[in-house]
C-alpha cells in the first residue's frame, strides 16, 4: 500500500495541483465462453480536483465499466484482472476488494445511476434512502439527519421536500426521482462524482434541468465529476475534459474547447456529426455511423475504429494507432489519418474516389464529410 | 451490475436512438445461455440413480410373491426385533418377529398400487376438467374453478380423514379419496396450459381450417400440454405417498393385515428406544421414494419449461 | 376497495360451498346415519331418539339450513361419545394447536430467512448447492417420518426436549415451550426448506436491481443492504406462500399431535374417528376450514400492508 501511494504521488509530481483521479493502463476484462471481452483495455486519464470529465462512447465503447471499474462496483464473478493501476487521492484503490472499497464509497466516491426508476428502491420511503447514508458515514442522528435530508431535497429542487420524505419513488415523477438520486448522492459531501448518463431515461425536457442541477452542485462544492455519456451534446458546455472511448480504449483526450474546435479522431467527428443540431434545417437527416461497435473478444491488429471509419487506409488495418499527443499537451489522439490534417484529407479523398474505405466500406452514406 | 455484460453486447448506432435501456440485451443474454448450459448437462447422475430406485421398487413391488423372501406376515418368535444384518433376516425384524425386508416390500405394493391408481385418477379426470374448462371456458369454466377452490380450501389431510372416517377404509376407498384430492392439482395446470396453447397461432390455424372442438382439443391441446402434465404426475405421486403413509400412519389406511409403509413407522413408533429400526427401514424406503419420484419430476419439469420457452 | 370485496364475498362462497360438502359427508356415511353414529350396540329407542335430534326424518336441505343456522351462532351439536358440546372441545384444544402452528410457521421462517438470503448472496457456491440438496431431501420426509427420527435423536438420544406429552402454559411457560419446540421444529423443516428455495429465487432477483448497486454505492454494509434493502422486495411470495402453507402445517400439525401426544384440535379429529364419534368430527373439520379460509383471507389483505405500491392503488 505505501509502495503504490508514493508511485502515485511521483506520478502527479510535475502538476500544480496533485491529481485526484489517475489511471494507469487500466483493464477490465471478463471471461465469457467464447474468450475474454476486453471491456475495457487500457485505459490511462488523470482528473484535476474540482474539475468535471465528459467520458463519450456509444454503448459497448467501455464507459460504464470504466466508471464502475472506478468505483469498484463491478461484479466479481468472470472478472478477470489483467492489470493496471487506479489512484484516487493518491491510494491505489483499482485491485481493492469491495470490503475495503466499502470505506471510499459515498464519502469519498459516489455515483448516479442511469435509470432513476429502478435504481430507488421500491419499498423504502425516500427520506429513509437518504437518511441512511447521513447516519453512515456524518453520525447524525436521527431528527439531525431528517432535517438535512429536507434541506438536501430542497437544494436538489424538490417542492414540498418535507412531505416528500414520506413518499414512496413510485409517487415521484422521474426527473424527480433523479434530483433524489443526486441528493442520495451527494449526501455525505463526496469528493468525486460518477454520473453514468444521469439523463439518459428522462423526458428530454428534463434532461437540461439535471445537467444543469449536476453543474451548479459540482461548482458549490468544488467536487470533481465525471460524466457519463453518448450524447456529445450533454458535455459539450458542462465539462473541462473530454475523454471519448471506443471498443475499450481512449481514442482522443483533450480540454472541451479544444476537442470541438481541432477535432482529430475520426470516431469524434462521426459523434458530433450524430448530434442534432439545433440550426440545420429541421428535416436533414443525421449522419449515421455505419457498422456495430466491435465485438471485444479478439480484437485484430489494427485501429479497433477502421472497419466503420471513411478514412480508413491500408495501414489502420495492420497497425493500430497509438495515443499520442501530437500538436499540443493537453490533446492526445489515436490516428493514422487524422481529421483536419493533410494526411486526413488526402485519405478521406483517396476513399471517396474509391468509393470504399480500405476495409470495405461503402462511401455513398458519407458525403456529409465532403463539404 | 450487468452493466459489464451489458456493455459488449452490440447495440444500434447511439447516432439513430437515445440509448436503449442497456438491461434488457443482458438479461435475454443469459437466460439463453442458462439454459442452453441446462441441456448440455443432461439428464445428471440423481436423475439415472432416482430412475434405477424406482425400478427396483416397482420391480420388486410386482414380483413380490416370487421373490426368495419370508411370508411378511409370518411371525418369527426364535428371532423377535433382531437387528439389521441378522442371519436369515437382512433388514431385521419388528416386534412381533416378523422380516422388515419382506414387510417393506409388500407395503411398496401396496403404496404403488394406492398412489399409482390415485394419481391416475387425478390425473383423467383432473386433466379433462381443466382442459374443458381452459377451452370452453364460460360457465362451465367458473363452476369448475370455484369447486376446485373450494376443495382446496380445505387442508389435505382433514380431508382425506374426514373422508376415510366417513367412508371407511379400504384400498378402493384409498385410491378413489387420494385421486379427489390429486383432481385440483390437475385443473389448475392443464387450464391454465390450455388458456396458454389455445391463443397460439396453430390452434387459431387448426380452428379456421374448420377442425372440430374436440379434434382440436385431442390433435392439438392433449399432445402439448402433455409433457407438463406427465412431470407434475411425478411431483404428484410423492405428495401421495406421504399422504398415503400419513393416513396409514394415523390409523385410517389400509386395513390389517395388509401392510404399508406408514403402517410400519407408526407400529415401530413404540419400540423406538430399543428397535429404532422397525421404523427406520420403511422410513429409508419411503423417503427414498418419494426423493426419487421428485427429482425425477423436477427434471421433468424443467425439460418441459425449456420446451416451453424455445417453441 | 372494490377488489377487496370481491376477495371477501369469494372466501364466503368458498366457506359456504365447504360447508355444504362437509355437512352432507353425513349423507355417505354407509347405512342408517343414526346406527353409523352411535355404534352397532344401540338400542331401538337411542337410535329412535338421536333420529329425531338430528332431524334426520327432515329433507336435506332443511336439515342443512337448521344446522348452518346453528353453526353461524356457534353451536356445531354435542358428541354422542361423551356428551360434551363440540365447540367447547374444540375452544380447550385451540391454544394448543395454535400455539405449534404459529411456533411452527416461526421457527420455519427464523431459520428460511438467513439461510435463504446468505444462499442467495453466494448464488451457486458450495453453500448454496448444500442447502438446495438438503431441502430437496427434506420435501421429501413426511413429518411423522421426520418426527420419528427427531423424537429418536434429539428427545430419546440427547435428552434436550421430552419425547411426548404436553404442558399448558399457564402451568409453566418453559416446560409448555420445550414440550412444543420438537413438534414444532418437525411441522417446520419442510416448510421451511420450501421457503428457503423461494426467498432465495427471489432474492437472487432482487440482487441484481439498480437499487442494491446504488446502496452498495452509498458504502451500506453487506447485512444492512441484505436484510433492510433486498429482504422486503424480495419476501412478497414468501408470505403468499406462507399463508398457503398454513394447510400443510394444519395437516402437520394433526401428525404431530398424535405423534408426540399433544391434546390439539388434530389429535381430537382422529380420536374421534378411532371412537367414530361423527357429530366431533364432522364440527372439527368445519371449523378447521373456516379458520383455514379466514387465514388466507387476512394473508392476502396483509399482502398490501408489506408493498407500498399495493397499498397506494388500493387507497
Amino acid at each position: 500500500m505505501t509502495t503504490t501511494a508514493h508511485t502515485g504521488g511521483r506520478r502527479t509530481a510535475q502538476t500544480d495541483v496533485d491529481p485526484i483521479l489517475v489511471i494507469d493502463d487500466w483493464k477490465t476484462w471478463f471471461s465469457t465462453d467464447s474468450g475474454a471481452v476486453r471491456a475495457v483495455d487500457g485505459v490511462s486519464l488523470r482528473l484535476q480536483p474540482g474539475r468535471t470529465l465528459g467520458l463519450v462512447g456509444e454503448s459497448g465503447s467501455g464507459k460504464t465499466v470504466l466508471a464502475r471499474s472506478i468505483l469498484g462496483l463491478l461484479p466479481t464473478r468472470n472478472r478477470l484482472n489483467p492489470g493496471g493501476s487506479i489512484f484516487f487521492d493518491g491510494v491505489s484503490i483499482g485491485n481493492l476488494s469491495k470490503r475495503k472499497m466499502r470505506d471510499y464509497w459515498g464519502k469519498d466516491l459516489a455515483m448516479v445511476f442511469q435509470n432513476p426508476m429502478t435504481s430507488l428502491n421500491p419499498v423504502v420511503t425516500v427520506g429513509r434512502q437518504l437518511t441512511e447514508v447521513l447516519k453512515l458515514h456524518l453520525g447524525m442522528s436521527r431528527s439531525a439527519a431528517r432535517d438535512r435530508s429536507v434541506e438536501l431535497l430542497r437544494s436538489v429542487g424538490i417542492p414540498e421536500p418535507a412531505r416528500r420524505i414520506h413518499d414512496y419513488p413510485h409517487q415521484l415523477s422521474g426527473g424527480m426521482r433523479q434530483r433524489v438520486t443526486i441528493a442520495i448522492a451527494l449526501a455525505a459531501n463526496p469528493r468525486l462524482l460518477l454520473a453514468d448518463e444521469p439523463t439518459t431515461a428522462l423526458d428530454v425536457t428534463v434532461q437540461a434541468q439535471i445537467l444543469d442541477l449536476l453543474d451548479s452542485q459540482q461548482e458549490q462544492r468544488r467536487m470533481t465529476m465525471i460524466l457519463v455519456t453518448h450524447d456529445l451534446g450533454v458535455v459539450a458546455g458542462r465539462t473541462d475534459q473530454i475523454a471519448v472511448m471506443y471498443g475499450g480504449k481512449i481514442v482522443e483526450s483533450a480540454p472541451t474547447r479544444e476537442l470541438f474546435h481541432n477535432t482529430r479522431m475520426p470516431y469524434t467527428q462521426a459523434l458530433m456529426l450524430s448530434v442534432p443540431n439545433l440550426t440545420s434545417p429541421s428535416h436533414s437527416r443525421l449522419f449515421t455511423i455505419p457498422g456495430r461497435p466491435p465485438v471485444l473478444t479478439n480484437p485484430g491488429p489494427g485501429c479497433r475504429f477502421s472497419p466503420r471509419c471513411p478514412y480508413a487506409q491500408e495501414r489502420c488495418l495492420v497497425e493500430e494507432p497509438p495515443l499520442v499527443a501530437a500538436d499540443r499537451p493537453d490533446h492526445e489522439y489515436a490516428c493514422w489519418y487524422p481529421v483536419g490534417t493533410p494526411q486526413g484529407a488526402e485519405a478521406l479523398e483517396r476513399n471517396f474516389s474509391n468509393g470504399v474505405t480500405a476495409s470495405g466500406t461503402s462511401m455513398s452514406s458519407m458525403s456529409k464529410l465532403e463539404a | 451490475m450487468n452493466e459489464g455484460a451489458s456493455t459488449v453486447t452490440t447495440q444500434p448506432d447511439v447516432s439513430k436512438v437515445p440509448a436503449p435501456r442497456s438491461a434488457e440485451p443482458t438479461a435475454k443474454g443469459n437466460t439463453g445461455s442458462g439454459s442452453r448450459r441446462a441441456r448440455r448437462r443432461g439428464l445428471g447422475v440423481l436423475f439415472w440413480c432416482s430412475a434405477a430406485w424406482l425400478g427396483l421398487v416397482v420391480l420388486g413391488a410386482i414380483v413380490a410373491p416370487l421373490l426368495p423372501i419370508a411370508d411378511p406376515a409370518a411371525q418369527d418368535y426364535r428371532s423377535v426385533a433382531v437387528a439389521p444384518g441378522s442371519p436369515g433376516h437382512l433388514l431385521g425384524t419388528d416386534g412381533l418377529g416378523r422380516d422388515l425386508l419382506a414387510r417393506a416390500v409388500f407395503g411398496a405394493r401396496i403404496s404403488l398400487i394406492i398412489t399409482l391408481g390415485a394419481v391416475t385418477i387425478g390425473l383423467v379426470v383432473g386433466g379433462t376438467l381443466g382442459m374443458l374448462a381452459g377451452y370452453f371456458r364460460g360457465t362451465a369454466e367458473r363452476v369448475i374453478v370455484a369447486a376446485t377452490d373450494a376443495m382446496m380450501a380445505v387442508p389435505a389431510l382433514v380431508l382425506l380423514l374426514a373422508l376415510m372416517a366417513t367412508l371407511g377404509s379400504s384400498v378402493q376407498n384409498l385410491i378413489v379419496g387420494l385421486g379427489l384430492l390429486g383432481v385440483p392439482a390437475f385443473v389448475r395446470l392443464t387450464r391454465a396450459n390450455t388458456l396458454v396453447y389455445t391463443k397460439r397461432e396453430f390452434i387459431v390455424a387448426a380452428r379456421s381450417l374448420g377442425a372440430s372442438n374436440w379434434r382440436i382439443l385431442a390433435r392439438e391441446i392433449v399432445p402439448n400440454i402433455l409433457p407438463a402434465v406427465a412431470a407434475y404426475a411425478f411431483l404428484v405421486v410423492g405428495i401421495l405417498i406421504i399422504a398415503e403413509g400419513s393416513l396409514s400412519f394415523l390409523g385410517v389406511g389400509v386395513p390389517p393385515p395388509a401392510s404399508s409403509w406408514g403402517m410400519m413407522i407408526a407400529e415401530g413408533r413404540d419400540s423406538l428406544r430399543q428397535a429404532p429400526w422397525v421404523s427406520f427401514i420403511p422410513s429409508a424406503f419411503m423417503f427414498l421414494t418419494v426423493l426419487s419420484f421428485n427429482l425425477i419430476g423436477d427434471r421433468f419439469r424443467e425439460e418441459s419449461d425449456v420446451r416451453e420457452t424455445t417453441i | 376497495m372494490r377488489s377487496r370485496l370481491t376477495k371477501l364475498a369469494t372466501a364466503l362462497i368458498t366457506l359456504f360451498i365447504v360447508s355444504i360438502a362437509v355437512y352432507s359427508l353425513q349423507e355417505l356415511l354407509p347405512g342408517d346415519p343414526a346406527v353409523a353414529i352411535l355404534g352397532e350396540q344401540a338400542t331401538p329407542e337411542t337410535i329412535a331418539a338421536v333420529r329425531a335430534d338430528l332431524a334426520l326424518d327432515d329433507p336435506f336441505l332443511v336439515r342443512y339450513a337448521n344446522w348452518l343456522g346453528d353453526a353461524l351462532r356457534f353451536d356445531l351439536g354435542r358428541s354422542y361419545r361423551t356428551g360434551a358440546p363440540v365447540v367447547e372441545e374444540i375452544v380447550n384444544r385451540l391454544p394448543i394447536t395454535l400455539e405449534l402452528l404459529i411456533l411452527a410457521q416461526l421457527v420455519a421462517l427464523a431459520l428460511a430467512i438467513p439461510l435463504g438470503t446468505f444462499a442467495a448472496y453466494r448464488a451457486r457456491s458450495r453453500f448454496d448447492r448444500l442447502s438446495t440438496g438438503a431441502a430437496f431431501g427434506l420435501v421429501s420426509v413426511p413429518e411423522f417420518v421426520l418426527g420419528v427420527l427427531l423424537m429418536y435423536y434429539l428427545a430419546l438420544g440427547l435428552g434436550l426436549f421430552p419425547p411426548t406429552g404436553w404442558v399448558p402454559f399457564t402451568e409453566s411457560p418453559v416446560e409448555n415451550l420445550s414440550h412444543a419446540l420438537l413438534p414444532a421444529l418437525t411441522m417446520a423443516l419442510p416448510v421451511m426448506a420450501v421457503y428457503q428455495r423461494l426467498l432465495r429465487s427471489d432474492m437472487t432477483a432482487t440482487l441484481q436491481e439498480d437499487f442494491i448497486t446504488m446502496a452498495q454505492s452509498k458504502g451500506l454494509s453487506t447485512p444492512y443492504i441484505l436484510f433492510r434493502h433486498a429482504l422486503r422486495p424480495s419476501s412478497f411470495s414468501l408470505l403468499t406462500l406462507a399463508g398457503m402453507n398454513t394447510g400443510r402445517l394444519i395437516g402437520g400439525s394433526v401428525i404431530v399431535e398424535v405423534l408426540f401426544a399433544a391434546p390439539g384440535i388434530g389429535q381430537l379429529m382422529v380420536q374421534s374417528i378411532v371412537q367414530r364419534d361423527f357429530i366431533m368430527l364432522q364440527g372439527t373439520v368445519i371449523f378447521v376450514a373456516a379458520a383455514y379460509i379466514l387465514i388466507n383471507s387476512l394473508v392476502d389483505l396483509a399482502y398490501g400492508f408489506i408493498d407500498p405500491r399495493v397499498r397506494y392503488q388500493g387507497a
